[in-house]
């Protein structure tokens, strides 16, 4: 683990309410896009433009327009303080402009002072001021401490949603090429290769070969990870981290387990080998809609009649919430079955039919608890019914695991707290940020450990997966406390004709 | 801020990487490893290594299981795993490793 340079938080029985400490977080900024490519190839300005004063105000008042939740979020808040304690950033930094409220006031400010009439004629009562320079700084830095999660709208009486007002000041930084390096760099990536890692064909085709490998090593079944197989039934788009990187390729292991024990034809696509679509993190409708593109292209050439998501947060808020009106209609696809459907779905569906085969002893090494993402229970649903998107995850874990707990109820379900590095925060530049706002979910952890003896923590995102391996050390924790649910499935599956040495009595008698 | 050496003075960028990746010398990686207290063992260069090897047919880092796979076939089964890699290079093998190897910091979801 990296040395930190800076103050980790000690984790407590509780999380306090901190006493306000202007400032603390004023320094941090992620780097801005240095290679003018990593702007302009997403449309925006290679660099700062001259006149991003006027620039600024035009892009303000033409999103204003064009979303009319935007404009409502700005005009509503009352100032009730019902937000104030909600976010994990303020909780681990005192840093009042990371309370929603004031995360908000950033950009309402600005807008008061030229949109509204008070505004223009009496700035200091109501709290509006001019657009400078300093402000336009104020902002990269604080809309690039917000993760997007959406936790603070749901204790909004107004359902003000912050990640909408931190996507529109995003929106305007890229307008004037005052963009983040982390996030335009990667959908540029997207645009070009196909993923966010940058993994063109041939590494993913290495990688998905050695995995067969691995597979038949331990199991003696043959399970295909197909890549760009024409004519198969489903299309997995998966994160591409989940090539890459763990406990997230394990997810992936699980994944093709899943498949292989349905009997259905599944694949991979090169071209489309990332969900996630980091266009909705900097608000660009249009790099959104290019991203998903990718997906409805890969599903026609290949002819799928069905697009299953793998495990990612805010891929399945835009695949669930916008796919259809990004890159619809789906009229090609099969309309028996959910479109576009998670692959928890997918694999709850085939355990509630009795398909599938498990061996929960294998998971008797741990006690497992669920991390409930952001994107996924705020965002979107899973299942015919409401809250499927928090059952269908965890009944899935637990026909596969004998040992499971859920953290305090505050802070699972739609009260989730974030892993602190979403949003497009996941970059080394806001370790510092991502560390002190992972504190609210370490703590429920620490506390889940301690009274119920928890020893792993698994996640449907691959944010959070990654998240989780760089803060746990800070916390005192190990980076491999964090599995995919599917690793979970993958452990327990039972294979038709798998070698069952070593594999426990119950896999015998199943398999 | 620029790399010194053997005369020469090579471009990095903000975090540390090296700008032009055919600008790389072994010297380099002893040095980016002396900037963060490590010595530089066969060991690391095995590593290290490998890495250059694969991007040079992949033009990317190797995933994390394909390296420690590749480790664990060359140097024993108990080296096959992320905390070998983590106790060699511990930033992670995806960030310093690369870093010392001339090649880009993987990006995405990692």
């Amino acid at each position: 683990m990296a040395k930190a340079d800076f103050e980790v938080p000690e984790l407590q029985e509780h999380v306090d309410v901190p006493a306000l400490e202007e400032g603390t977080m004023a320094h941090l900024k992620p780097f801005v896009v240095k290679n003018p490519d990593h702007n302009t190839d997403l449309g925006f300005p290679g660099e700062l433009v001259e006149d991003w004063h006027d620039k600024t105000l035009e892009k303000l008042d033409d999103l204003r327009h064009r979303y009319r939740s935007l404009q409502v979020y700005l005009d509503a808040c009352v100032k009730c303080g019902s937000c104030t304690d909600k976010c994990h950033y303020y909780l681990g930094t005192k840093d009042p402009k990371n309370m929603p409220v004031g995360r908000q006031d950033l950009l309402r400010k600005v807008y008061r002072r030229y949109f509204t009439f008070a505004g223009k004629f009496f700035p200091k009562l109501v709290g509006a001021e001019d657009l400078t320079r300093e402000t336009l700084d104020d902002w990269y830095s604080y809309y690039h401490q917000c993760s997007q999660c959406r936790r603070c709208s749901v204790f909004c009486p107004y359902g003000i949603d912050t990640a909408e007002i931190s996507m529109a000041a995003r929106e305007i930084l890229d307008s004037i090429g005052y963009g983040q390096k982390y996030c335009n760099e990667i959908i540029a990536k997207v645009h070009k290769v196909g993923n966010n890692l940058g993994l063109p064909g041939p590494a993913i085709l290495d990688t998905v070969q050695g995995l067969e490998e691995d597979v038949f090593d331990e199991t003696g079944v043959e399970v295909k990870y197909p890549l760009d197989v024409k004519g198969a039934d489903i299309l997995l788009v998966t994160p591409s981290a989940d090539f890459f990187a763990e406990p997230h390729v394990d997810g992936l292991i699980g994944y093709g387990k899943v498949f292989h024990e349905a009997g259905v034809s599944w694949t991979l696509s090169t071209t489309a080998s990332e969900a996630g679509n980091f266009g909705m993190f900097i608000g660009s409708y249009e790099n959104m809609r290019r991203v998903s593109m990718r997906i409805r292209k890969a599903a026609l050439e290949l002819g799928v009649k069905r697009i299953v998501f793998g495990e990612c947060g805010h891929a399945w808020r835009v695949a669930y919430a916008f796919l259809n009106t990004l890159a619809g209609p789906f009229d090609f696809l099969d309309p028996n079955y959910p479109v576009p459907q998670h692959i928890c779905e997918f694999t709850d569906d085939l355990i509630k039919k009795g398909k599938l085969n498990f061996d929960k002893s294998q998971n008797d090494d741990m006690t497992i608890t669920f991390h409930d993402s952001c994107n996924v229970a705020r965002a979107t649903r899973m299942g015919d019914k409401p809250g499927g998107q928090f059952e269908i995850p965890r009944n899935v874990i637990k026909s596969v695991c004998n040992n499971y707990v859920d953290m305090d109820h505050n802070t699972i379900g739609e009260r989730t707290f974030c892993c602190g590095g979403g949003g497009g925060l996941l970059t080394d530049d806001l370790m510092e940020i991502r560390v002190k706002g992972a504190l609210p979910r370490m703590t429920a952890l620490q506390n889940a450990i301690d009274e119920h003896g928890v020893t792993h923590v698994a996640a449907i995102c691959a944010i959070c997966k990654s998240q989780f391996t760089k803060v746990m050390p800070y916390y005192g924790l190990d980076m491999d406390q964090i599995v995919s649910v599917h690793q979970l499935v993958s452990n327990a599956i039972v294979l038709t004709g798998q070698k069952t040495e070593g594999a426990g009595e119950a896999a015998e008698a199943a398999g | 801020m620029p790399i010194e050496v053997n005369g020469k003075s090579l471009e990095t960028d903000e975090e540390g990487y090296l700008v032009n990746l055919a600008e790389w010398e072994p010297e380099i990686a002893t040095i980016m490893a002396k900037e963060d207290d490590l010595e530089l063992t066969d060991e690391h260069w095995e590593i290290i290594n490998f890495l250059r090897e694969y991007y040079d047919e992949y033009q990317i880092a190797p995933a994390v299981r394909v390296l420690t796979k590749a480790v664990g076939k060359k140097l024993g089964k108990e080296k096959g795993n992320s905390k070998y890699l983590y106790a060699l290079f511990p930033y992670g093998p995806g960030k310093q490793a690369c870093r010392f190897a001339g090649l880009p910091k993987p990006t995405g979801c990692i």
